[in-house]
C-alpha cells in the first residue's frame, strides 16, 4: 500500500512539472514583461539593461529552473491588477470555488447513487423511465442556460432563493481566509442554485454511468452465484453488486471533479460568485498574464491532487490494484 | 418412499417478443440420497437451464411453465422467493462453470464463506470461520488459515473451483448441482476436481447432479445418466449400460465421436448436422434430420421414452 501511494505521488509530481512547463512557456513567450514594467520614456538601452538584470536573456531552460525554484517557494509572479503575488490572489478566491465544487459534488453523490442503483434494479418502473428521460435533458442543456433558468424560476418568479453572491459567511479559521457559506442558513441558501447548476451536467452522466455499471454487474456470474448461495437480496445488491459498481465510478468521479473546477467559470460568472472562475474571467479581460498562468497551475494542481486521492481510494476498494502496488 | 428430488414433467419457457420459446420440454427424473446423476448433451440442449430451474434461478425471461420439482416430496417450484432462498446454498447448492468468474473479486474468500453461513443460520463470525476452515480442509486447500484473508485473484483456477466447492458444502446440502464444473480447467485439474466431488458425495451421502458435455467424466463419476437433446431427455438409465451399449442413435453418435477408441491419425466421428434451433424444432422426433435410421414415423410422431430390453429408457421409434 505504501509503495503504491509513493508511486502514485511520484506520478503526480511528474504531471505537475509538465503543467508548470506549459504554464511557464506561455508566460515566457507571450507578452513582454519589460514593457509591462517600465514607462514609455525608457530608452531601448535601458530596456536591454533591465532585461539583462531580470535574467530574461538567459536560456529558456535556465529561466524555467529559476521559475520552478521560485514556484517551490510559492512565488508565481505578481498580478498586475491586484499588485499582489498572484498565488495569494488566487488562494484568497479558492475557498469560494471549492465550496461550490464541494456542494455540487455532494449533490451529485447523494442523488446519483440512489437513483443510479434504483434505475438499475427497477429499469421498467415509472420513476426509472422518468429519471432516464430527464437525465437526457440534463446532459444536453448547457450550464449557463440551466443557471439562468434556475434564477428565473426560483429567484425571480418564486423568490425562494437568492440568485447572486455568497450571502452570510462564517470565518472558518479565524484569519479571514476561508469564508464558509456552509454554516449559516443564508449561506446555504446562496449555495443551492449555483451548486445545482454546476451539478446539472455531471449528475445525469453519473446516474447513467452508475445505472449501466450496476446493470452489467448484476448480470455477472458472481452475482448469480451470490443468489445461488441464498444470500438476502439486499446484501447482493447493496454489498456485492454495489462495491463492484463503484470501482469505475470512483475513477470517473475524480476526473469529473477536476472538470467541474473548469465549469465553475461559467457558473461563477452567472451567479457573480467571487471565486477563482470569476477572477479568471476578470483576469482575461485585464490581460493579467501572471494571474492567468497561476490559475492554470493551481487548477492543474487541484486536478492532479484530486485524482491522486481518488486513485489511492480506488486502491483501497480494489484488491487487485493493491497487489500490483506491492510488487 | 419419496425421492430426495423428483422432477416431474418440467417445462421451462423463455418469454420473448415473438412468443414463448420452450427451452425444456417436459423432462422427468429422480435423484435419491447419495445418488449421482449425470445430465449430458450438446450446448443448448437445456442442461444448464435444468440446473437453474431446480433452484428456481432462471435468468430473466425464463420461467417454469409447467411441471413440478419435488424436494423431499414438497414442490419447490412454486415456493415464494423468501422460502426458496432458504433452500439455496443451504439444502441445494450449485457449482458454476467458470471459477474465474464465480467469486466476487472485491471480497476475501473468508467474507464470501462467512456470509453464506450467516445467511442460513444464526451464527457468530468466529463460529462461521471455523466451519469455513473445516470445509476448506475438506477440499484439500493447503494452510486454509492464511487463505481466508486472501482475495480470489490470489488463487489459481483449480484452487478457486475447490473454494467454490467448499462454499457449496458449507451448510451440508442434500444436493449439489455442478454445472460443467471442470470445463474451464486444465485436464489434470479436471480429474482432481472430479475425484474430489465424487469423494465428497460418497462421504456425505450427498446427491449430485453433474451437468456436462463430457461423456468420459459422466461415466467415471455418475451412476445414472440422462441424455438431453433439444430440451428433452432422449435416453436415461444406468450410466454403465447407456455408455457401453447406447440405444438411441443420438447417444450412439455421441459415444462414437469420443476420441478414446481411435487410432492416431484416424478421423473423429461426427454426427452430421447441428442441433436444431429452439425456435425451429422439427416435427416428430427432434433428432430426425440427423438420424441415419430415419423413417416416415420419425417425422410424424413424437417418440416417447420407453423401457428397452437392457433396462434403460430411450425415446426412439426404431428400438
Amino acid at each position: 500500500m505504501f509503495a503504491f501511494i509513493v508511486r502514485r505521488i511520484t506520478q503526480a509530481i511528474f504531471v505537475m512539472l509538465i503543467i508548470s512547463l506549459i504554464g511557464f512557456a506561455i508566460k515566457n513567450k507571450i507578452g513582454d514583461p519589460v514593457r509591462d514594467l517600465v514607462g514609455e520614456r525608457v530608452t531601448p538601452a535601458e530596456r536591454a539593461e533591465i532585461r539583462d538584470r531580470l535574467g530574461l536573456n538567459d536560456p529558456f531552460a535556465k529561466q524555467y529552473v529559476r521559475f520552478l525554484k521560485n514556484a517551490a517557494h510559492g512565488d508565481l509572479g505578481l498580478s498586475f491588477f491586484y499588485k499582489k503575488p498572484a498565488l495569494e490572489v488566487i488562494l484568497s478566491k479558492a475557498p469560494a470555488t471549492m465550496e461550490l465544487v464541494l456542494g455540487a459534488g455532494l449533490i451529485i453523490m447523494l442523488v446519483s447513487l440512489p437513483l443510479g442503483v434504483y434505475t438499475a434494479l427497477r429499469p421498467r418502473s415509472f420513476l426509472s423511465r422518468f429519471t432516464m428521460g430527464f437525465s437526457t435533458l440534463g446532459v444536453s442543456m448547457p450550464v449557463f442556460l440551466t443557471a439562468i433558468m434556475l434564477i428565473y424560476i426560483f429567484g425571480v418568479q418564486l423568490h425562494w432563493l437568492p440568485s447572486y453572491g455568497r450571502g452570510e459567511t462564517v470565518d472558518l479559521f479565524g484569519n479571514g481566509w476561508w469564508q464558509s457559506g456552509f454554516f449559516t442558513l443564508d449561506g446555504l441558501k446562496h449555495l443551492i442554485l449555483p451548486c445545482v447548476s454546476l451539478a446539472s451536467i455531471t449528475l445525469p452522466l453519473f446516474i447513467r454511468l452508475i445505472r449501466s455499471e450496476m446493470m452489467e454487474v448484476l448480470e455477472s456470474e458472481y452475482i448469480k452465484f451470490a443468489w445461488a448461495k441464498g444470500l438476502p437480496p439486499m446484501r447482493i445488491w447493496m454489498v456485492h453488486a454495489f462495491k463492484n459498481t463503484l470501482l469505475p465510478v470512483v475513477t470517473v468521479f475524480g476526473v469529473q471533479i477536476g472538470i467541474m473546477f473548469a465549469f465553475t467559470i461559467l457558473t461563477e460568472t452567472v451567479f457573480q460568485w467571487q471565486g477563482m472562475g470569476y477572477m479568471f474571467l476578470e483576469a482575461v479581460e485585464r490581460s493579467d498574464i501572471s494571474l492567468l498562468i497561476t490559475y492554470l497551475i493551481v487548477v492543474g494542481s487541484l486536478f492532479v491532487i484530486v485524482n491522486t486521492v481518488v486513485d489511492i481510494l480506488y486502491g483501497l476498494i480494489n484488491p487487485t490494484v493493491r497487489i500490483a502496488g506491492r510488487k | 418412499m419419496s425421492h430426495l428430488l423428483e422432477v416431474q414433467d418440467l417445462k421451462v419457457k423463455f418469454a420473448l417478443r415473438f412468443g414463448d420459446l420452450t427451452a425444456i420440454d417436459g423432462i422427468s427424473f429422480t435423484l435419491d440420497k447419495g445418488e449421482r446423476l449425470g445430465i449430458v448433451g450438446e450446448s443448448g440442449a437445456g442442461k444448464s437451464v435444468t440446473g437453474f430451474a431446480i433452484i428456481n434461478l432462471l435468468s430473466k425471461p425464463g420461467f417454469i411453465a409447467e411441471g413440478k420439482v419435488l424436494f423431499n416430496g414438497k414442490d419447490i417450484s412454486t415456493l415464494p422467493g423468501r422460502e426458496m432462498r432458504r433452500l439455496r446454498g443451504n439444502r441445494i447448492s450449485m457449482i458454476f462453470q467458470d471459477p474465474m468468474m464465480t467469486l466476487n473479486p472485491v471480497f476475501t474468500i473468508g467474507t464470501q464463506m462467512v456470509e453464506t453461513l450467516k445467511a442460513h443460520r444464526n451464527i457468530t463470525t468466529r463460529e462461521a470461520e471455523k466451519i469455513a476452515l473445516e470445509k476448506l480442509r475438506k477440499v484439500h486447500i493447503p494452510s486454509p488459515e492464511k487463505r481466508l484473508d486472501q482475495y480470489p485473484h490470489e488463487f489459481s483456477g483449480g484452487m478457486r473451483q475447490r473454494i467454490i466447492i467448499a462454499i457449496s458444502l458449507l451448510n451440508d446440502p442434500a444436493i449439489i448441482i455442478a454445472d460443467e464444473p471442470t470445463t474451464a480447467l486444465d485436464v489434470t485439474i479436471q480429474a482432481e476436481i472430479m475425484d474430489l466431488l465424487q469423494e465428497l458425495c460418497q462421504e456425505e451421502e450427498m446427491g449430485l447432479i453433474l451437468i456436462t458435455h463430457d461423456l468420459g467424466v459422466v461415466s467415471q463419476v455418475t451412476e445414472k445418466i440422462a441424455v438431453m437433446y433439444a430440451g428433452k431427455i432422449i435416453e436415461t438409465g444406468d450410466t454403465q449400460t447407456v455408455v457401453n451399449s447406447p440405444s438411441h442413435p443420438y447417444t450412439q453418435g455421441l459415444i462414437k465421436s469420443l476420441p478414446g477408441a481411435l487410432k492416431t491419425g484416424e478421423r473423429l466421428y461426427q454426427i452430421p448436422g447441428m442441433m436444431p434451433n429452439l425456435t425451429a424444432i422439427p416435427p416428430g422426433c427432434a433428432f430426425n434430420p440427423r438420424c441415419h435410421l430415419k423413417e416416415e414415423i420419425c417425422v410424424k410422431d413424437l417418440p416417447l421414452l420407453k423401457r428397452t430390453e437392457k433396462g434403460i429408457m430411450a425415446a426412439c421409434h426404431m428400438i
